[in-house]
């Protein structure tokens, strides 16, 4: 065999390495968060951690069922203010925009996307909470879930809206053609033919949007106010819920993970698995979804 | 009788007339809305980078730029040793990252296919590669950083480091390396690679020499969508860097990047002129950056025009 021949033998061996050290950096972050968090599930108790609120190191209590509503909610709050505008701003994009405003619309989404987390929350934590704390209501801070769903709903903007753009625009020509030719308005045909038809990867995208949100870290710490408590409405109105502090899984973890050691350390990890538990699930269902998409072009 | 048919004829197209007219009346107010949608996200963008950006810009100046932070409780000094950090862990990070990305990608695209490959074992670990690709990118930093700091930090005893940060950040940033680096491959036309191999140029001659540099604007973006992950993420270097103010002298030290300035800035010293600042210099450079990558992405797509 020629030094050639070799060298292409050696090559390919080296970049099949390359090729599968994907597999072994997610195997290995199970892994390590797992074996890490193996002491506070054995010595704290799987429900202990999962069903309780209480939430204090110093006295060995260690429920983030509190952290767990927390993250659910300032989703749930990001994802109500969030998605019209993202599904909004995905239909005119593909459907509406005229190509000189899309030149301007959409490098607009990309650099949303790209704006980092911490100046997000910076600009939270300088404008928004002191608007918000202007609402009066006593107990009213101004940091917690209103401050950090607005925040968090502009940070997905971006997911949401480049996924259903392409989801929208996966939609053969021929259905629009269809339907305008059967006598329907330009809006009918996008309510009932397109985005019927893009509608899983429609969905996919808000899935992930859901994942992103699950996930965010340093911009939620510095406007959602992080005391751990179960968010509750502060007055008679049940709106008021979002006026509510809280603490989210990721930022229970990034907030106290510097200095924590033994059981505390371990119950961080804890979060860490519940948190990557999650989001394996959301972004398994996005997957799933988008896989519905193709269905939809190979009709075609 | 007749009369009785035309006129009821005629209510039939009054009142179809009406109904689309009022389906036109109903669509111009959705496309008003839609059109208000699209640009309420510009006017978003608009707030928040030009309030940083005007704000910031306040405390930026020379000083501000090229002198350490001094710390206390005001957050006194400027950047300098954040800014140079940032480039160490940029550099350093895509240092691991690039050849890793790049490796796998034309592994996955250029020997997917192959006869050798074709036995069942490697293609199942192919479409698990994939998987996991796909999986990757969708884990969030802090993740990435509880990791981090389990194998890199703690197992592995490199501690609050530039490595540590660094090896986490790679693993961070290797699924935007490998999809992009996919993408151009797959974009580069197949008579290239079947004029390469018919002259008798071995498979990695006719990569090397032929696939990669017609791919390499498409590496080259994907090299610095990933320099702007690293300058903007903060919750994986929060866990794994440290967050010393001083200039890191080896990759053993720990430091403390822009994005972490401003959020220790913002958080612990409520400093919020300096963190406004601070935050200006990442938005421009976030700007700069997403300007490059669209100067190169339009390199490659005249490219490949060219070549067909």
């Amino acid at each position: 065999m020629s030094a050639r021949m070799i060298a292409d033998k050696t090559v390919k061996y080296i970049l099949f390495a390359s090729a599968i050290i994907s597999i072994i950096i997610v195997l290995a972050i199970g892994f390590f968060i797992f074996r890490e968090s193996i002491e506070a599930w054995s010595n704290i108790g799987v429900s202990e951690i999962l069903m309780k609120t209480v939430w204090r190191p110093g006295q060995d209590q260690y429920g983030i069922l509190a952290m767990i509503v927390g993250s659910v909610s300032v989703t749930f709050g990001a994802i109500l203010l969030g998605v019209p505008l993202a599904l909004g701003c995905a239909i005119f994009l593909a459907e509406i925009a005229p190509a000189g405003v899309q030149a301007v619309v959409r490098p607009a989404v990309q650099l949303l996307a790209g704006i980092p987390s911490v100046v997000y929350g910076l600009f939270g934590m300088v404008i928004l909470v002191p608007l918000v704390r202007k609402l009066g209501v006593p107990g009213n801070s101004g940091y917690g879930l209103m401050a950090a769903s607005i925040v968090l709903a502009v940070m997905i903007l971006p997911t949401i809206a480049s996924v259903a753009e392409d989801a929208i625009r996966a939609v053969p020509e021929n259905y629009r053609h269809g339907s305008l030719a059967l006598g329907a308005t330009k809006w009918q045909t996008i309510t009932k033919v397109v985005l019927p038809a893009g509608k899983s990867g429609i969905l996919a995208g808000v899935i992930l949007g859901v994942g992103r949100a699950l996930g965010e870290t340093m911009a939620m710490i510095m406007v959602i106010g992080n005391s751990v408590i179960m968010p509750q409405p502060l007055s008679g109105n049940p709106l008021s819920f979002f006026l509510s502090q809280a603490r989210t899984l990721t930022g229970n973890i990034a907030v106290e993970i510097n200095y924590a050691t033994g059981v505390h350390e371990s119950a961080l990890f804890a979060t860490g698995v519940v948190l990557f538990g999650l989001i394996m699930i959301v972004n398994a269902s996005a997957r799933w979804m988008i896989r519905g998409q193709k269905f939809v072009e190979k009709a075609n | 009788m007749i009369e009785d048919r035309t006129s009821e004829i005629a209510l039939i197209h009054r009142a179809q007339a009406q109904s689309l007219k009022k389906e036109q009346i109903r669509q111009k107010l959705w496309v008003s809305l839609m059109w208000f949608f699209g640009l309420i996200t510009v006017a978003i963008l608009i707030m928040v980078v030009g309030y940083v950006l005007v704000q910031g810009g306040k405390a930026i100046s020379w000083d501000f730029l090229s002198t350490a932070p001094k710390g206390g409780i005001s957050g006194e000094g400027g950047i300098s040793t954040t800014v140079a950090t940032t480039f160490y862990l940029v550099g350093l990070t895509l240092l691991v990252a690039t050849p890793l990305g790049v490796g796998a990608a034309v592994f996955l695209i250029e020997y997917a296919g192959e006869q050798s490959l074709s036995s069942k074992f490697l293609r199942s670990v192919i479409s698990v590669a994939n998987f996991a690709v796909e999986t990757l990118a969708g884990i969030p930093s802090i993740i990435f950083g509880l990791f981090g700091y389990a194998l890199f930090v703690s197992t592995l005893k490199f501690g609050f480091s530039l490595l540590s940060a660094a090896l986490a950040g790679a693993c961070l940033v290797l699924p935007t390396i490998i999809r992009t680096t996919e993408e151009a491959l797959r974009a580069v036309p197949d008579d290239y690679r079947r004029g390469s191999l018919a002259l008798g140029a071995t498979k990695w001659q006719t990569l090397y020499r032929i696939v990669l540099p017609a791919g390499l604007p498409g590496i080259i973006t994907g090299i610095i969508l990933s320099v702007g992950r690293v300058i903007s993420e903060t919750a994986i270097f929060y866990v794994t860097l440290g967050g010393s103010y001083r200039l890191p002298t080896s990759i053993m030290d720990g430091g403390r990047t822009l994005a972490l300035h401003l959020y220790y800035l913002a958080m612990d010293t409520r400093a919020f002129d300096k963190a406004m600042g601070t935050g200006a210099v990442l938005v421009v450079m976030i700007i700069l950056i997403n300007l490059l990558i669209d100067l190169v992405s339009r390199k490659l797509t005249a490219g490949v025009r060219k070549v067909r």
